[in-house]
């Protein structure tokens, strides 16, 4: 077999983040190759290289063993190299015709949708399935979407098509029909690239497997040589630093701050989110849930900081039932949040830090008369916080987005850590962040901590939850699917259950 | 009967240079581009087309010249919005105000002057002898057929051809068309440039044939107006002749009505009234079936801007 794509030394990075560090990938002609790893670890970057969308700061590409330079999208589809997104490129208001004929060559200027809806009835009845090509995109389901998708690949005639995270949006029988679809397409001799981090999947359908992480490769394994247990080692790092442990209090109350009761929410498209999640969270309790993005950690977030509502259950701060009563009234109850945007949601990026830092209490004395802000006194507010939590900035008035995002962090901590919270939810606080960030956050969540605070920590970093939790949920498809100790756990194990094996409690 | 048919023929013209406007409008928000630049370049379409008739004795020279002049207006709107990913608001703003003052200063020796070559009538025989439609479409000026010609391509062009798909999936989701190798930048100063050929010769038309006179100021919210029908339009060059030619017809009644003794200052502000008007009616049915503007209108595309 030969391979149709071969990348040698790719090399990409954002800023101070390096999202593929001297990547090797190779692709051959008919298989299915799975490319696996966190959500993290560079698998969309390096395939967003390989379909033009950023060019590498080193590395080569070879296509049928010949070099290419690969500038834009549609370079990449004159090679034929498809890609179907993860967030569906398609235009909503348009029909299922005008999204394939967009930009696809050979249909003629005049009524492109006539050679169009031809070649969508020959595909689908080759593949077996249905499609109306009159009906606007945006009345489909996820699954009729992907299909848009892949006949568009099609029609372009893609030797190779990249699929990002292919099945998160399908139900288990769209995705049975996928699979079909994806071997009869293999037994065409395409290529197919199958971007995931779910260990079933790629064990189902896949002929060989690279495995990332951190940006790095790992390695290469052809599907028969390995199984989950191997591949969830290759997924994620062994050597944890256990720096937190020692710091860890043995001592954590029976206090029950948080008490989550069965509670139920729906996503933004109406579907549940979380299933019938319930845990307790302890005075001087870290508690981690770990687990891959979208498997429901924003909208129990969400939830518990008031900003979406449940659809069943019961939420408890202190023993009282703050179930839907609305954000401030939570916030009021001693209940710090750190967001997951912390751009978007948690401070004003056009607006100055003094003023950011008062987003929670400006209407209160002594910042407040009542009528007019004291401008002073947030002033020597914000000086005092600068200077304590060692935010770098040129001065209080400038704004907020002047600062890195570590600096953004810590401002956003230092506000929500003036009320002297009961309960801290901290969502992703490390995310993107350098080292010392990382670091001093880490620093100041442990010393709420010691402080009897209680703290709810997101992240789906397993070596930041392992070092800095007392307890580890793991959240999958929006159910807890395994609470441990984190003294009498492995990241292994945490990493088998974040990507669906594992006990359902 | 006849009072009718003769309202309805004056309307024609009175909403050609609207309709002129309009296509180009639609074009250019259909590319995602908003350009208040309208009132500016067709003014500057009025002075050219003037100046240069004036100046040549032919008319069409002087329509030809007034597309050109649109076109370069239009391109510095493009220039700022899609090169330097300015503020769309602003340019085309700022464009008004240029065209304004610019067609201000080279107009001024034209004041007053009668136009040496004017554009003329020519019934369409045979057509002409159909009741009512023959004298109403069929007795006009060849602008205002090419006008109709035009209406047609454009709504052919948009809803049949590789290029409208193009066209219209780059004004609702440059992201979707980036991926699928459209060239996004050349469709939106494409789309831009025409937008301005179309708004010139809209303005040509108010100064060679519809008042053949140059006044200072002339086009007087005709391009505001085109942006009102672009909405009401739906952004269907289809809609926007039955736009134009209402508002011709309010335009002509404001004539018409002067001699009754209803105040002019009162009949003056019948455009605008009835703007407001087909507004509330354009968000009504925009908001009942589910169609609006093109997404990402008025939204500078950039790519590579994550992390």
């Amino acid at each position: 077999m030969g391979k149709v794509i071969q990348m040698k030394g790719i090399v990409k990075s954002f800023g101070n983040i390096i999202a593929n560090n001297r990547v090797d990938f190779d692709l051959r002609e008919g298989e299915i190759h799975g490319l696996l790893g966190e959500n993290g670890a560079g698998k969309t970057t390096l395939m967003n290289i390989l379909y033009g969308l950023y060019s590498p700061d080193a590395g080569e590409i070879y296509i049928d063993g010949n070099r290419v330079d690969i500038k834009s999208p549609s370079d990449a589809i004159n090679f034929g190299i498809s890609m179907v997104h993860q967030n569906f490129k398609l235009i909503q208001s348009h029909t299922v015709v005008e999204n394939v004929a967009l930009g696809l060559k050979g249909t003629g200027f005049f009524f492109p949708a006539r050679t169009v809806e031809r070649r969508i009835r020959e595909f689908s009845q080759k593949y077996g399935f249905k499609i109306d090509p009159h009906t606007p995109v945006w009345q489909l389901s996820a699954g009729e979407k992907q299909r848009v998708e892949i006949v568009k690949a099609f029609c372009r005639n893609a030797k190779v098509f990249i699929l990002d995270e292919p099945t998160s949006m399908l139900t288990p029988a769209e995705t049975g029909e996928l699979f079909k679809l994806l071997r009869l397409l293999r037994v065409e001799g395409k290529s197919i690239i199958l971007i995931t981090h779910k260990l079933d999947e790629v064990l189902e359908v896949c002929d060989r497997i690279t495995v990332l992480r951190g940006g790095k490769k790992i390695k290469t394994v052809d599907i028969n040589e390995v199984n989950k247990k191997d591949l969830a080692s290759m997924m994620f790092d062994q050597e944890i630093s256990f720096l937190g442990r020692e710091n860890r209090m043995r001592k954590v109350d029976k206090d029950i701050i948080l008490e989550i009761k069965n509670i139920s929410v729906l996503s933004d498209k109406n579907l549940l989110a979380v299933k019938d999640v319930s845990f307790n969270i302890h005075r001087g309790e870290i508690f981690g849930i770990a687990g891959v993005a979208g498997n429901g950690q924003k909208e129990l977030v969400e939830a518990i900081t008031g900003l979406r509502r449940t659809v069943n259950g019961n939420i408890y701060i202190l023993g009282r039932d703050v179930t839907n009563v609305g954000p401030r009234e939570i916030l009021d109850k001693g209940v710090a949040h750190v967001p997951e945007e912390r751009i978007r949601m948690g401070v004003v990026p056009s607006m100055s830090l003094e003023e950011n830092f008062i987003l929670r209490s400006y209407n209160k004395e002594p910042f407040s008369d009542g009528l007019f802000l004291r401008y002073d006194v947030i002033s020597n507010h914000a000086k005092e916080l600068i200077s304590r939590y060692k935010i770098s900035a040129l001065d209080e008035k400038s704004p907020a987005i002047t600062l890195s995002g570590g600096n953004i962090q810590k401002l956003i901590l230092a506000r929500e850590l003036t009320i002297s919270p009961v309960l801290i939810v901290a969502s992703h606080p490390t995310q993107g962040l350098d080292m010392k960030s990382i670091q001093q956050i880490h620093e100041l969540l442990l010393k709420q901590k010691e402080d009897g605070c209680a703290v709810l920590l997101i992240s789906e970093d397993i070596q930041e939850l392992l070092s800095l939790s007392d307890r580890i949920a793991v959240m999958f498809d929006g159910r807890i699917s395994g609470i441990r100790n984190t003294d009498e756990t492995t990241i292994e194990e945490i990493g088998m259950l974040m990507v669906g094996g594992g006990d359902r409690v | 009967m006849n009072l009718i048919v003769d309202i309805l023929r004056a309307a024609i013209p009175a909403g050609t240079p609207l309709l002129l406007g309009t296509l180009g409008e639609i074009y250019v928000e259909r590319s995602g581009i908003l350009n208040l630049g309208v009132e500016g370049i067709m003014i500057m379409g009025a002075v050219t087309a003037f100046g240069v008739t004036t100046l040549t004795s032919n008319v069409w020279l002087g329509i030809f010249a007034s597309t050109i002049t649109g076109g370069m207006m239009a391109l510095i709107h493009a220039f700022d919005c899609v090169t330097l990913k300015a503020n769309q608001t602003l340019s085309g703003l700022a464009l008004t105000m240029l065209g304004s003052g610019l067609s201000g200063l080279i107009g001024k020796r034209y004041i007053g002057m009668p136009l040496s070559s004017k554009l003329q009538n020519v019934p369409l025989k045979g057509l002409v002898n159909i009741p009512v439609i023959g004298p109403v479409l069929f007795d006009q000026d060849p602008l205002v057929y090419i006008s109709y010609i035009l209406a047609f391509l454009f709504w052919f062009f948009l809803f049949n051809t590789r290029f409208g798909i193009t066209l219209r999936s780059v004004g609702e989701s440059p992201e979707v068309a980036d991926s699928a190798g459209i060239n996004i930048p050349a469709i939106q100063y494409f789309a831009v440039f025409l937008g301005g050929i179309m708004s010139g010769l809209g303005g040509a038309y108010l100064s060679v044939a519809y008042a053949p006179v140059w006044i200072e100021g002339m086009t007087a919210g005709t391009g505001w107006i085109v942006l009102a029908i672009t909405i009401f339009s739906l952004w269907r060059p289809e809609r926007a002749i039955l736009g134009s030619y209402l508002f011709g017809g309010v335009r002509v009644l404001q004539y018409r009505l002067q001699p009754l003794g209803i105040s002019p200052n009162i009949l003056n502000m019948m455009p605008f009234v009835f703007t407001i008007l087909v507004l509330m009616i354009a968000s009504r049915e925009i908001s009942k079936k589910r169609i609006g503007a093109p997404a990402s209108l008025g939204v500078s595309y950039q790519r590579e801007k994550t992390l």
